[in-house]
């Protein structure tokens, strides 16, 4: 029982745990800060991965921007009379969730990818730094992210448009 | 010792949370969370791999560079998605995803 697998376990379970909140939580609101837990441990457990970079992009991202958009959009819908948050097919949902999950450890377990002879321990050299995730990000990557920030820009341009009230007569 | 199945199963773990949300919730906003949820399901075990991956590291990173490009477009997605829900909470007063059937035949 290594330290690293401590905090994992303690990441995973913190991870899980507020991820089931989020979904089962009647109140909406509550639901929102739950989302900001699940995410924040899994910044963590992407800390455990050696992937610094990416733990600071979900930490500035979805716990600061993507939660408070949630939180606007929660303030903005709300209406009065909320009699239930759930539909009448929730058992369905639920064994949907247990089905896709018991599947996906089943193939996950019997695909076996030790075997293929990766790595046993996570890599803790500086490869996946900074330094490399930028060169590789702005020479082999480089089209594919200008053409998702020109994606992010469309998105966005056309979020300020559907937001926009028409009827001020502008 | 920590194994590259503990980032799969957390990965399945949240992945079929996500999929309950989306199936059982009424709230438009909630089911977007709940898709957020999944996105990052992906991204566990996007990280996952590429850090138990024996590759040279330059090949190693390219996970991590999935990773970046779905937490874009999840960006986006959340932005363009919430916008929607606010124009139909306008129109229709209501953003239960069961009562929008103005679609439905």
């Amino acid at each position: 029982m290594t330290a690293q697998l401590v905090v994992f376990y303690i990441l995973g379970v913190a991870t899980v745990l507020s991820s089931l909140g989020v979904v089962l939580t009647r109140n909406v609101v509550h639901a929102a800060f739950m989302l900001l837990v699940a995410l924040l441990a899994v910044a963590g457990i992407f800390l455990v991965a050696v992937a610094e970079f990416l733990a600071l992009a979900q930490i500035l991202i979805y716990g600061g921007a993507v939660t408070v958009v949630v939180l606007f959009a929660i303030m903005l819908t709300r209406s009065d009379d909320q009699p239930r948050a759930d539909h009448r097919q929730r058992g369905l949902a639920m064994l949907a969730g247990i089905g896709v999950f018991g599947l996906l450890v089943l193939a996950f377990v019997a695909s076996d990818v030790a075997s293929l002879g990766g790595a046993t321990g996570v890599a803790t050299d500086s490869g996946t730094g900074f330094e490399n995730l930028g060169l590789s990000l702005f020479t082999d990557w480089a089209v594919p992210f200008e053409m998702v920030s020109l994606v992010l820009l469309v998105a966005l341009i056309g979020a300020i448009m559907l937001a926009r009230n028409l009827e001020d007569g502008e | 010792m920590l194994e590259l199945v503990h980032f799969q199963v957390l990965s399945a773990a949240l992945f079929s949370i996500g999929i309950f949300g989306v199936l059982a919730r009424r709230s438009a906003v909630l089911v977007l969370i709940s898709i957020e949820i999944m996105l990052n399901a992906v991204n566990v075990n996007l990280v996952g791999i590429a850090a138990f991956s024996d590759r040279a590291a330059d090949v190693r990173v390219f996970g991590q560079i999935l990773v970046v490009f779905i937490i874009t477009i999840a960006a986006a997605e959340i932005g363009l998605a919430l916008a929607i829900v606010l124009r139909v909470f306008r129109n229709r007063g209501s953003a239960n995803v069961d009562e929008l059937n103005v679609m439905k035949w």
